[in-house]
């Protein structure tokens, strides 16, 4: 008996032992590593050099351009998202008829595992001087400048997270148990009522899922700030970009990039509040 | 709400059939469709900077989707036996996996693995018999590595999933039949798991294959399609890369539908 018993714990320990080696030195190594970095200094020909100060940290201000883009285009952006995709999510987990229902599904589920890189360059042509501005030149409406701005930032946060919002609402309104609407409607209340009384309420945790995947994404967003906002609109992303690969200050890239996270933490934490506040689970199903 | 509906897949889908359509233009000009050709594909596919860094991220995604298939489905197996705290610790790590923005990732794997290489690079070549000690450095080693990370638990956790809804009873019969453990996992469970491994391996293969940024960090001097792509949009826009966009659609398409098609199958079934 006790030999079968340790035989399984050790079929156990094999199991997780590759993904356990992997998530340590791929994951939580990398992570001591940068925090280490991030205290330390930048050596003279780049790189680092190993020291313990919070110099790095108070120079954060340095990129304050890059955090206040970030900071504020991103719930705007992840905002946006969520007001086209809501529509979107209630069409087609309560309105749309059953057998297509799965095919538009897939539709929603395609861009999203398709390049963001490809789908993000597609509008660099519309937006570009050939695309949209020199139809509307047609039209009389001359030197219409779209792409480069933070406009054309946001549209491509909007196209490119849209699925990633999609997905938690649908799934929450899709498990809603639709004999509440009933209940409610027999109840008297108004279509208008039922929907903010009951739908709205219940899909809270897909909705705070859905932003809170897409914030934490855009915070980390490099592709679509530098093909649409043209080095005029830069991320937190593009100051990362910037210093480990050009500048090469490591150590400061380290305290942005731990700041980032900690950002990020944050951003999931309060989710986290928020829909437990209004109970359910919080499960996301990518695919 | 229908007209709204019709709207937003549109807008999700006129860009991409915009690069499609652009990739069969007889023109030079990326945004002047003078008639159709498909001299663009040719142009691509004999472009040789191009298939090379084709052939590298074929095969940095066909290697890092193999060993998250295999180390993925090992650990959901691993994690459906173990106690709640070894079970947290590994939610919370392959969650971070998973949630944590690519950039992060690239830069602590390229800040880890610089530091791991000038520690063992001269070790390496004080130990090492011969003259010319080999060198580790960045390229295809740490893009799979890095790639695997996020793959791996994308897997896990959809293996995981299968397995929850695994049929309990077969298993249960199957050892009341005297099966060895090995032959109730081979021949109940695995059958029962293997849509959902196979299209983590799709999903696995098609982010690994599309993936920049990480790769972007990581990759020393390798070149992976998404960094050629890049490359050439910023030195402006031309038809060849609409052809190269196209094919990569394409395919990544044809994935994500084989691995939808794969998990669907088996829901149903229950």
């Amino acid at each position: 008996m006790l030999a079968s018993q340790f035989r399984s714990k050790l079929l156990t320990a094999l199991l997780l032992a590759p993904a356990g080696a992997w998530l340590f030195v791929f994951l939580v190594l990398p992570f001591i590593a940068i925090i280490v970095f991030s205290v330390g200094e930048r050596a003279p020909e780049g790189g680092y050099q190993a020291a313990l100060t919070m110099a790095q940290y108070a120079n954060l201000p340095a990129r304050a351009a890059a955090f206040w883009n970030t900071l504020i285009l991103a719930p705007i952006g992840a905002l946006a998202c969520l007001l086209v995709a809501y529509p979107v999510a209630y069409y087609l987990a309560l309105k749309a008829p059953e057998r297509w229902r799965l095919i538009l599904l897939a539709l929603i589920v395609i861009p999203f595992w398709t390049s963001l890189l490809m789908r993000t360059y597609a509008w660099m042509y519309i937006l570009g001087g050939r695309g949209i501005p020199a139809l509307l030149a047609y039209a009389g409406i001359e030197d219409l400048r779209l792409i480069n701005t933070p406009g054309a930032v946001l549209l491509g946060i909007v196209y490119g997270y849209l699925p990633l919002m999609i997905l938690p609402i649908y799934v929450s309104l899709e498990r809603l148990d639709r004999r509440l609407l009933e209940a409610s409607a027999d109840l008297g209340a108004t279509p208008i009522s039922t929907f903010f009384g009951v739908t709205f309420r219940l899909s809270l945790p897909g909705m705070t899922t859905g932003f809170s995947l897409v914030m934490i994404l855009l915070l980390g967003e490099y592709l679509i700030p530098t093909l649409l906002g043209g080095g005029k609109v830069f991320f937190i992303g593009n100051a990362l970009v910037d210093l480990f690969l050009q500048s090469r200050n490591w150590p400061f890239g380290s305290a942005i990039a731990v700041t980032l996270v900690l950002v990020s933490v944050v951003v999931l934490f309060i989710a986290n509040r928020v829909s437990a506040r209004f109970s359910g689970t919080r499960q996301v199903d990518l695919i | 709400m229908r007209a709204f509906i019709v709207a937003v897949f549109a807008f999700l889908y006129l860009p991409i059939a915009l690069v499609v359509l652009f990739s069969f233009n007889a023109g030079r000009h990326a945004s002047e469709l003078t008639g159709l050709s498909t001299q663009w594909y040719g142009k691509a596919l004999s472009n040789p900077f191009l298939i090379e860094a084709l052939k590298n991220s074929l095969f940095i995604a066909t290697t890092s989707a193999f060993l998250a298939a295999v180390i993925g489905t090992a650990a959901a197996l691993g994690l459906a036996r173990v106690g709640l705290r070894t079970r947290a610790i590994f939610d919370a790590l392959l969650g971070a996996a998973i949630v944590v923005p690519g950039v992060v990732i690239g830069i602590a794997t390229l800040v880890a693995l610089v530091q791991l290489f000038g520690a063992v690079n001269p070790v390496l070549a004080s130990i090492w018999p011969g003259d010319t000690a080999p060198r580790l450095a960045l390229g295809y080693g740490s893009i799979i590595a890095a790639h695997g990370l996020f793959s791996m638990a994308l897997v896990s956790m959809i293996v995981r999933t299968r397995l929850a809804t695994l049929d309990r009873s077969l298993v249960e019969a199957s050892s009341d039949l005297y099966a060895t453990p090995f032959t109730t996992f081979r021949s109940i469970v695995l059958p029962q798991v293997m849509p959902a491994i196979v299209a983590g391996f799709l999903l696995a293969f098609t982010f690994s294959f599309d993936d920049f940024i990480v790769a972007f960090f990581v990759a020393g001097s390798q070149t992976t399609l998404p960094i050629y792509v890049f490359a050439s949009i910023r030195r402006g826009v031309t038809p060849e890369i609409n052809a190269i966009a196209t094919l990569v659609l394409c395919a990544s398409v044809l994935m994500v539908l084989l691995a939808q098609l794969l998990l669907r199958k088996r829901t149903r079934s229950h």
